[in-house]
Parts: C-alpha cells; structure tokens; sequence
C-alpha cells in the first residue's frame, strides 16, 4: 500500500545492555493512514514506547534498529541527524505522557509554541506569535492571546496538555505520535484531551499514533487498534472489530481483564444508611492542613467517615481531592489539624493514645501503597520484609526465628507466590509480584484493617486483575475491612460495598458501590462516572454524545 | 518510555557491581596498592627487622644501599625502610580508625537530622555548618599543643572533625529516604522511629557512605602527615610518614634525598590509592546512574 502515510516493515529494535542484547521489538509490520488515529496498545515491556521512539530516532546509543521505516514514501532509518531533525517537530511531533515535564517552566508557553515554529519555518517573530496564539485557540484555551503570555505553572494539567498538543500542532505535521497523552490526567480532564485529539484529527486531518494502555482511550477515538505482545505485533484491525470480536487469545485475555462498570442501573432503590456497629475506624470532621508556600492548605476539610468491620469502603476521586491525604492520616501518617480519629473504639491523636499504645493499635491496621517501585526496602529480602510486621509487633505476638520463617512461607502462599521467593530481592520481582509482597506484609499480623492507597494503579490490567483477586479472596477467608483509595472506578466498583466521592478535600457522596457508581445523585459524581470511557466503542460513542450535551447543557 | 521493561538475565547486584567494580582499572590498582601496602608495613618488619627505638649514631645519614640499609638511615641512624615499616603503620591505623569514626557519626548525625526533620534538623544542620566554618587543621593544631599527641587521641580529634561531610550527605539521602512508602509502611504498622532509621535508612544510604569512608580515610591519612609535619604529632621514637618528612626537611640541603622521597612517595600513592577504590565503589553501588 503506498498510499499510507506511515509504513513501518520488518521493524526490530535490539538493546545492549550488561547482560548481552535484549530484542524489544521483534520485526513488526504496521501502517498509518493520513488523518486517522492509530491506537498502539499493549502491556509493559510489550515493545509499544520503543515502537514510537524508533520512528522518531529517539532511542538511545544502545538500540539498534533494523527493517524499514518509510513516512509518506521515505525511508526515515538511513537519514542522518541533521536531516532527521528537520523531520522531527515539522512533519512528525510528539505529545509525551507528562505535562509539566514536556513544557520548560522558565518560558512563557507562547514562546514554546514561537520556538517548535521557528525552527522550522523562515517567518518573523511575531508572525510565529500570532500563529502560536491562533495555535493555543484551536486547542481550546481560553482568551488565548492572554493566556500566551502565562508561563506552565500557572495552568492547570489539562491546559498544560493542551500547549503541549499545541507544540505539537504548530509546524503541521502530517502525523503525530503521543505516547500516552492522558495517562497522567485525572478522567474528568482526560476526556477533554481526547475529544480535542478527535476533533483535531477530523478538522486537520492529521494523523495520530496513540501509544496508550488503556482500552478505554482506544474505545473512545482510535478509528484502528494495533495489540502488541513482548515485542510482537499480536493484531490489527479495526477499532470495533478488535474490540468487540478480538481474533487472537492475548487480545481476549487482555480485553477481559479490564474492569469495567456494569450499565448504569435503571433505579438502584437508596436505603437509608443503616446504623452500623462499632466502626474499626471512625473520623469525625477530620481536617487537614498543610503548609504549601507558607500558606495553609487544607488538604482535607471536615472529612466525617466509618468503616464498619469486614466492610470494604472505596474512595474514589481526582487527584488532589486529598484521598491519599484521608488514607495517610487514617494511617497516623499525618496529624490531623482538627477533629478526631477514633480506631477500633479508641481516640487516636490528640487527646487519645499515644506512644506505645498507639503504636500497638497500628499493629491492628496493615497498610498497602500505591507504587511497587518504593513499597519495599531494596536492602531487604521478601522474606525479610514480610516479617517485619511480626517483629515491629514483637511485644503483642512473640515470635521466634523459626515460626517466623514458617509464618513468611504461610504468607507467601496466601499471596499466591512460591515459598522461595523469601530469599529474593525486590529487584528480581515483577510490579505486580512486589505488590503481592506488600500485601502479604499487610496481612502479616491478620489485621482488622486495611488501608490500600491506589494499591493496583501502577500494574498493567491484568495484573491488576490478579492481584485484586487475591485482595478478595483474603477479604473473605480474614474479613477484614479495608479503605481502598483509587481513581478508577470501575476498580472500585468491583471490590467495595460502599463508595464515598471526594472533591476539593470533602466527601460529596456516600452510599453503596451500586447506588454511588450507578445512579449517583451529586453533579461532581456524574460527572466522572461520564467521563470514565470503556472499551466499548459503540457505547462509548453514545457516552460521547451525553458528555457533549451536558457541556452544551451547563452554561 | 514509561513502559520499557526490558527482562534481563538474573545476576545479583552483588555480582554486577563486582563486574563493574573489577572493570574500573583504577579501583583495582587502588586495591592492590592498598593491600601491598598494608603487608608492607604489617608484615614487612618480619622479613626486615630493625631497631627503631635506639638512636645509632655510628650510622647516621648512610645513604640507600649501605649494608643492612637498603634505603639508608636518617640523622639519629634509624634505618629509613624499616621506619616506613613502622611510620606506616601508624598512618594507616589512624587513618582507617579516624575515617570510620567520621563516617559512623557524620552517618548518625545526619540520617537522624533528615528523617525528623523541622527545628530539630535545622539546629542539627547549624552545627554541621559551624563546625565546617572551623579549620579542621587549626583546631588539631591547639588541641595537639594543649594534649600530649598520642594514636587514640588522634583518633577521636581527627574523627570529630572529619563527619561534617558525610553528616551533609546522608541528610540529603535520608530526606528523600524517609518519604519512602517502605518507611510509611513501617509506620503505619507501628513501627519505632529507630527502627526506620536504623533498618531502612541508614542501609539504603550504604552507596554515599561507603564511597565517602574510603574518601574520608585518605583525608584522614593527610591530615595525620599535615600535623605531623608541622611537628605537633607523635613524639619520637614514634612516628608516622608525615613526622619522616619533617625530620627529612632539615637536610634537604646536605642532599640526603632518601628522607623525603620514599615517605612523600607512601603518603601520595595511598591517598591516591584510597581514593580510586572510592571512585570504583561509586560504580559498584551505583545501579540506576548508568547507561544501559
């Protein structure tokens, strides 16, 4: 076909590394037409950011790239540096993964935009800056000519994305490749990127390749999909087809392991809330304050919330509503600057205990965190780190070395690893292996609490689904009750009994996973339940659609 | 590229950083020096003994390769080589012990200052910052006049003058360190503040100590010949290679090159060694700052 845009043949990428050459990319074919938008989805270590680099010849010194790579009839691979250069940015542009990170703080984001044009186009300064303000109102930022003179930080995330789309824009390239553009927005603002990344790929007819995990993203705008697997191409096709009737197993696999809501529910009937029996954790009008700048932020205002025993509570909200900061405090983490804590019938914090027997009530509660990277202590082996909790607790469950080991082995197999993993580092294990670990720490002391920050956030789908599974299989042999922070609510849908919505540091809404995530009640609620997509694009068209009239809707 | 994993072959760290390590020419050379070094001067007054307590004044300034004197013999007719036997080992022990006792509390000092942080930190850190303003050399100046110089008391001196730096660095460390989920895990499990700083930060904080002690024993191992040199060390018969090169100084003149050289050639070849094996840990502990 020499009428696509992109022409990818026989593509392979292999690193050096210490350990010999380690093959990334295993000879892949893949075309892009003009103004379509391509998704390339994939797992971690799938080979789909390396993909993306190697077209842009942005790998580092160590790779080495092999095949054919041919935008618009030609061939990219041969092209020296300063000939690639001129490619980059005027006829492929990138939108990367971070916001705040892609733009330079010190320079006003018009300059940005005046700079990605001047380096290619021989036009006068305020030629560019009339075009960098044009630019920045095509991706909808509002009063733009004003707005070109801000610098980064005072923008928020989504606007951020928007310059960043607008850099990206401002040569006209024929094709621009973002690797996973909205991974670090929250859904609400995720959302928005995506209508614009569709409206400027209808409008421009400029093609996007959208490196992304989630099928959700690729559900919302990819008109086709390509699955990729340890570095080979497992299938391409239209997006419907791919999604909906998926040919390959990895495909299948991949597809039913991501969470998803179940329809919204006609009526889901609203019980009162019952009163519930002595909570394990109770917070009454909690706040909490930090010092941003050396001006008070309240980070958590007036939070009043129980966790009943064996009740899994889900806590759901952007980022910044200050979830991690109820979770953090919860966990004695953080003082509270105002109201009071309460753990299993005791006032913990100011007034309450203290000390020692504070320290020992803590023991009751196991925490679990959100990044696999830094949850555990790489100087410490597994085994060393699960029993930890044994031995901090020394005082109310005495151990000795040997019924520690046998306790750590116990452990292990409830986590689903094998036994001998106790003498491994945390180096030598996977993401979703560590956070197994760190649930098995969790679980160590058979605690009556736990408090799970966004515990699956960092782990691809699958993954993720495993280890929820185990989180719930333990739920139901040790009935533990658990707050479980997260952002994605379909997650959150599938392990909690009750959900409480946060925003700007106050719950807006509490009630059961149904009723909250089915039928929500607050605005704010329906809001992110809309904005959430699902890999299915024909209801995910129709979810488009609402979005758009409630815009049109709300002045 | 967030989602680049690439799986490597299973070897230690361990065993990666001794690749990395034996791959630095210069660690390697600075590690044998120092072992020669350490059986020249421990092992060495065995094979060549002599009398490094009575002056021999029928022997006085022979010059190297005299019978019995293969280096020469200096002004009271100590026999040089064997004296660098013995100057070395007082070097060296000293500045081994001083590194590590700078490095142990430097370690302390500043891992306690960084995880508690706030006034408790800041009036932590303003003793650092007083003691650095101090020139470290004065201070062993007036207190080697006002105390009769012995080797533990050099010691203690150069060692608590000597932790300022690493105090700095580990404070840096453990600030990053104590925000950690592994360290909020163990406080949320009711874990002590000792424990965290003792099993979590200070371990992860091994690289920057380590690379620093090495860096540190060869400062220490200078700053024993600076005192020395300027006479205020150890009394004779005891002696160390600085106190050789002052004596050495006085007969410059006259020729007698072989009380300079060889002590000066010792001091600046096991600085220089200390060093080297500094640099090579620094490859050896460090994982992420490499290329791939």
């Amino acid at each position: 076909m020499s009428d696509a845009l992109l022409s990818i043949s026989d593509l392979k990428v292999t690193f050096r590394t210490e350990d010999g050459a380690v093959e990334a990319v295993k000879g892949i074919d893949l075309e892009v037409q003009p103004g379509e938008v391509l998704a390339l989805v994939g797992e971690s270590g799938s080979g789909k950011s390396v993909t993306a680099m190697a077209i842009l010849k942005l790998l580092p010194r160590s790779a080495t790239v092999t095949g054919s790579i041919r935008l618009a009839g030609r061939e990219l691979l041969p092209l020296p540096e300063s000939e690639m250069n001129a490619v980059r940015g005027a006829e492929i542009s990138t939108v990367f993964q971070e916001p705040m990170t892609a733009l330079n703080p010190s320079m006003r984001i018009g300059d940005q935009i005046t700079e990605a044009i001047l380096n290619h186009r021989q036009i006068s300064k305020s030629e560019a800056w009339e075009r960098a303000v044009e630019m920045l109102q095509r991706v909808g930022i509002p009063d733009p000519a004003r707005r070109a003179k801000s610098y980064p930080h005072e923008l928020s995330g989504g606007q951020r994305q928007r310059v960043v789309i607008a850099i990206a824009l401002a040569c006209e390239p024929q094709l621009i490749i973002a690797d996973e553009p909205t991974t670090a927005l929250d859904v609400t603002v995720q959302a928005e990127i995506l209508d614009l990344i569709r409206r400027l790929a209808a409008e421009s007819g400029t093609a996007f390749l959208l490196v992304t995990h989630n099928m959700g993203v690729v559900a919302d705008i990819a008109d086709r999909v390509a699955v990729m697997f340890r570095g080979t191409m497992v299938e391409v096709g239209d997006t419907r087809t791919v999604l909906t009737a998926p040919r390959e197993d990895y495909t299948k696999k991949l597809l039913s392991a991501v969470p998803s809501l179940p329809d919204i529910a006609s009526v889901v009937e609203r019980e009162p809330e019952p009163e519930l029996p002595a909570a394990v954790l109770e917070l009454d009008a909690a706040s909490v304050t930090y010092r941003r700048g050396g001006r008070p932020f309240l980070a958590l205002d007036g939070v009043s919330l129980r966790i009943a025993p064996g009740e899994i509570l889900g806590l759901v909200g952007e980022s910044g509503s200050g979830k991690s900061t109820l979770g953090r405090a919860a966990l004695g983490l953080l003082p509270l600057s105002s109201g009071s804590m309460t753990l299993f019938g005791q006032k913990v914090g100011r007034g309450g205990v203290s000390g020692r027997r504070e320290r020992e009530l803590r023991g009751r509660v196991g925490a679990i965190f959100q990044d696999p990277g830094s949850s555990l202590d790489p100087r410490m082996t597994v085994g060393e780190a699960i029993a930890e909790p044994l031995l901090v607790q020394r005082r109310r469950f005495p151990t000795t070395a040997s019924t520690r080991r046998t306790r750590v082995a116990e452990l292990l197999d409830a986590v689903e690893l094998p036994t001998n993993y106790a003498s491994r580092y945390p180096h030598e294990l996977s993401g979703g292996q560590r956070q197994r670990i760190g649930l098995a720490r969790a679980i160590a002391l058979e605690p009556e609490l736990i408090i799970a920050d966004e515990p699956t956030s960092a782990l691809d789908v699958s993954v993720q689904a495993a280890v929820l599974e185990v989180l719930r299989t333990l739920q139901e042999k040790m009935h533990f009750a658990c707050l479980f922070i997260s952002h994605d609510l379909a997650v959150v849908h599938e392990i909690s009994d009750r959900v409480a919505v946060m925003l700007k540091g106050e719950i807006v809404e509490t009630g059961s996973a149904d009723e909250v995530l089915l039928a929500p009640q607050h605005p704010y609620s329906k809001r992110l339940l809309a904005s959430v997509p699902v890999p299915d694009p024909d209801k995910q068209a129709l979810r488009r659609e609402a979005r758009a009239a409630a815009r049109v809707a709300t002045p | 590229m967030s989602t680049t994993t690439i799986v490597m072959r299973t070897l230690t760290p361990r065993q990666r950083g001794m690749r990395r390590f034996l791959q630095n020419k210069l660690a390697v050379f600075g590690i044998v020096t120092i072992a020669l070094f350490l059986l020249f001067c421990f092992l060495g007054p065995l094979i060549h003994p002599t009398d490094q307590i009575h002056t021999d004044l029928r022997s006085t300034m022979l010059p190297p390769g005299s019978p019995g004197h293969p280096l020469g013999t200096d002004d009271v007719g100590y026999d040089v080589l064997g004296r660098l036997m013995m100057g070395g080992q007082i070097s060296i022990l000293i500045g081994l012990a001083a590194g590590i006792l700078a490095t142990v509390i430097g370690t302390l000092w500043g891992a306690i200052a960084g995880y508690v942080g706030g006034a408790v930190d800041t009036v932590m850190m303003r003793v650092v910052d007083a003691g650095i303003a101090i020139p470290a050399t004065f201070l062993l100046l007036i207190l080697s006049a006002i105390l009769r110089p012995s080797v533990p008391l050099m010691i203690c001196v150069i060692g608590l003058v000597s932790w300022l730096v690493p105090a700095r660095l580990v404070r840096a460390e453990s600030i990053s360190l104590k925000s950690r989920e592994y360290v909020l895990a163990l406080r949320a499990m009711g874990g002590t503040h000792s424990r965290a700083v003792l099993k979590h930060i200070v371990p992860n904080t091994v690289g920057t100590i380590v690379v620093n002690a090495t860096f540190q024993v060869a400062d220490a191992i200078l700053l024993v010949a600076y005192i020395s040199f300027l006479g205020m060390g150890l009394q004779k018969p005891a002696t160390d290679w600085g106190a050789m090169l002052t004596s050495g100084i006085t007969y410059t003149y006259a020729g007698a090159w072989w009380l300079i050289f060889p002590a000066g050639f010792c001091i600046v070849l096991t600085v220089c060694a200390f060093n080297s094996i500094g640099d090579g840990l620094r490859d050896f502990f460090d994982v992420k700052g490499r290329a791939a």
